[in-house]
């Protein structure tokens, strides 16, 4: 039996917004995931550190501030800074559907806008995540 | 025929024609029955004259804090506005205004209500993107340019840095020619919903109590007409919380900040006139406004048995209140507009001072120029056209209503007993007791969106292709730079040996005791930028570790 996934929800930057980041966290506990949650107000570059040292298969961005063009680029760097290549970054909040692609393009393999149910999210962390 | 008889009868009735679910439960998951009568609430018809239920403008205040109520005015149309830079939000509050708001509510950026600089290296492309980005005195006076404070009121929502941005408004204005004497306005200023359901906290809580209760008390001397709170339980809701919690949780903070102000040496009547509250208006209408009828008897309450005030304005609770931005959809975006006209109803209903109503680009952008309008246009049409406003307290004496108003005000008083058996409301912070109870709240709330019990409209129910996307608000990317040089700039054309003076001068003040607000206003005359000064203090406070519970 494989060890169980490991999933990093964080908080990128200066936002406060922590309701949908914890719903996730707990959904994907729910799931079965081992997850840790970052708490708010952190750089990129200590997601990436947070991300390294919990050994993480796969790590969620929530922002609702709109820095997300900045900020969600900048935690991949890190992440590849790292050397973590292989961990799965998926992103979600308050992100226009125009900066998507971009955003896609920057790395994420997913963004879940606002609306999105539960189950997406799990499917999606099911579906991509490769096996310890 | 007996309420117990038509029960008996519509149990047979169900038979054969059953209800369409299993259970009916309010916006916040409370039991909802099919009927209520006189029984409900205890068969008391004297319940308006024996002081439970009450008068308009008296004691407990259940049926509203001024007598004449919209009557004598309609509340305040106060719309939360702000992005990009001064001049900018300047000219959105310029159309707000001719638009025919009656009140101004600035929102600033990350940076601002955290205390940094907008060169601060946790704030790249932060700034402007919430709200306004306040460097200094130099972008306030940009921001209030042209707008008559001595007539309008300001609403700021900030909290961390409130001592800061009252100084630069006070010290504006007093450019203007104003005496401080006759400042109208409120600043949120409540650090305790900022540990539990907002987070921009900067300091931990004890230097943030001292910072809180030096501004009452300069306030009650210099700017007497200065709201110097807005108690939250806005955020706490939002954050996921029941209605009930929203109340109680609130309150709970209300009742901490009346004791610091008292441990602190102030009279209970030298102040608490001036606290003021803030509430969410939610979907379940009649939920709402029984809510908001329990806070204010419950204050009403706490602040004449417990702290034994003599001023009947000290027991007043006054609100503004937002409707719920978290019910707003990015799916059919256009059904927000129906959303808040419902939320701006159970606001008007229950009696709010003042009012924001959200755009229906919530979900996903700050608002357009034309959204924004029919959000206002909503309060306008709702004044003006719904006849609400004709008589006080309309909807007191409806059974369900006074039985949801008693079942709330049991409920929140519960929490509140609950917390001071903790020892108060930081310790029930630090224990994460708080939090988690939002949490759980929250939790529920969805799962029960995702199984259908809750129905969202366009989102688990009538959904539908979206065919047209609407224009959104994007803010000018420009601005961060333009920011920057601007405050380059002021730093430039100031004199740096007298800003060192006085932020020395608040550093020693926050070593010590004296009142911290004559210092930084002291700064913020000579240019000291708000990161300057929010430094200061955090070498002296310390900075607030979250508590991280999920």
């Amino acid at each position: 039996m494989n060890a169980k996934i490991r999933v990093l929800i964080a908080k990128p930057g200066l936002d406060g917004h922590d309701r949908g980041a914890k719903v996730v966290a707990r959904a994907l506990r729910d799931a079965g995931y081992e997850v840790i949650y970052t708490g708010l107000r952190r750089t990129p570059q200590e997601i990436a550190r947070m991300a390294l040292e919990e050994d993480v298969d796969v790590v969620g961005l929530s922002l609702l501030s709109g820095a997300h063009n900045e900020l969600f680029p900048a935690v991949i760097a890190e992440l590849k800074k790292a050397g973590l290549t292989d961990v799965i970054v998926f992103g979600g909040g308050v992100i226009p559907e125009e900066d998507i692609p971009f955003l896609k393009k920057s790395g994420l393999g997913a963004i879940f806008t606002p609306g999105t149910p539960l189950k997406t999210v799990v499917d999606f962390v099911a579906n991509n995540v490769k096996p310890r | 025929m007996k309420k117990s008889e038509w029960l008996e009868k519509y149990k047979k009735t169900l038979e054969k024609f059953p209800e369409r679910k299993k259970e009916f439960l309010t916006g916040s998951a409370t039991p909802v029955n099919a009927l209520y009568c006189p029984e409900d609430i205890g068969n008391q018809t004297d319940a308006i004259y024996d002081g439970k239920i009450g008068l308009p403008g008296e004691f407990p205040y259940t049926r509203g804090v001024q007598s004449t109520m919209y009557r004598g005015r309609f509340w305040t149309m106060r719309q939360y506005a702000g992005f990009g830079d001064a001049e900018e939000s300047n000219k959105r509050y310029q159309y707000l205004l001719n638009s025919g708001q009656t009140g101004l509510s600035v929102a600033f950026d990350l940076p601002t209500q955290i205390g940094y600089d907008s060169d601060h290296n946790m704030c790249k492309g932060e700034v402007g993107k919430v709200g306004v980005a306040i460097d200094s005195l130099k972008d306030m006076e940009i921001l209030f340019k042209g707008i008559p404070l001595d007539k309008v009121s300001t609403s700021m929502t900030i909290n961390a840095p409130a001592a800061v941005l009252l100084a630069m408004y006070i010290v504006n204005a007093e450019k203007q020619g104003i005496s401080r004497k006759d400042l109208t306005g409120t600043i949120q200023n409540d650090i305790l919903k900022e540990y539990i359901a907002r987070g921009t906290y900067i300091y931990p809580p004890t230097p943030s109590m001292r910072l809180i209760t030096d501004i009452f008390e300069f306030c009650s001397k210099e700017v007497p007409k200065w709201n110097t709170i807005s108690i939250s339980g806005y955020h706490i809701r939002e954050a996921g919380s029941s209605a009930a919690q929203e109340v109680g949780f609130t309150l709970a903070d209300g009742v901490a900040y009346v004791d610091a102000a008292i441990k602190a040496g102030l009279g209970v009547d030298d102040f608490a006139p001036r606290l003021s509250f803030f509430f969410n208006s939610h979907n379940d209408l009649l939920e709402e406004v029984a809510k908001f009828r329990a806070a204010r008897r419950i204050w009403a309450n706490i602040m004449k048995n417990r702290f034994k005030s003599k001023d009947p304005k000290s027991m007043m609770l006054r609100f503004h209140t937002q409707t719920a931005g978290s019910t707003l959809t990015a799916q059919q975006p256009d059904n927000n507009i129906v959303r808040v006209a419902v939320q701006t109803l159970a606001a008007t209903l229950g009696g709010t001072q003042s009012l924001h109503t959200n755009s229906r680009d919530e979900a996903m952008a700050l608002p357009t120029e034309q959204s924004v309008t029919i959000a206002l246009r909503t309060q306008q049409i709702i004044a003006e056209e719904s006849g609400i406003t004709n008589t006080i307290d309309p909807l007191a004496g409806s059974y369900y209503v006074e039985a949801l108003t008693d079942q709330i005000e049991k409920t929140a008083m519960e929490y509140i007993k609950k917390i001071d058996d903790m020892g108060g409301v930081t310790k029930a912070i630090e224990s994460g007791y708080i939090q988690k109870e939002i949490q759980d709240s929250s939790y529920k709330y969805q799962q029960s969106i995702e199984k259908k019990e809750l129905i969202v409209v366009g989102v688990n129910k009538y959904t539908m292709e979206e065919k047209t996307k609407g224009e959104l608000l994007r803010v000018n990317p420009a601005v961060e730079a333009k920011q920057l040089e601007r405050l380059k700039a002021v730093k430039a054309s100031r004199s740096s040996k007298e800003v060192e003076i006085r932020l020395a001068k608040i550093r020693e003040a926050a070593k010590g005791n004296e009142n911290l607000m004559p210092p930084i206003i002291d700064a913020v005359k000579e240019y000291a930028t708000i990161g300057e000064i929010s430094d200061v203090m955090r070498e002296v406070f310390g900075e607030y570790k979250e508590r991280i519970v999920i």
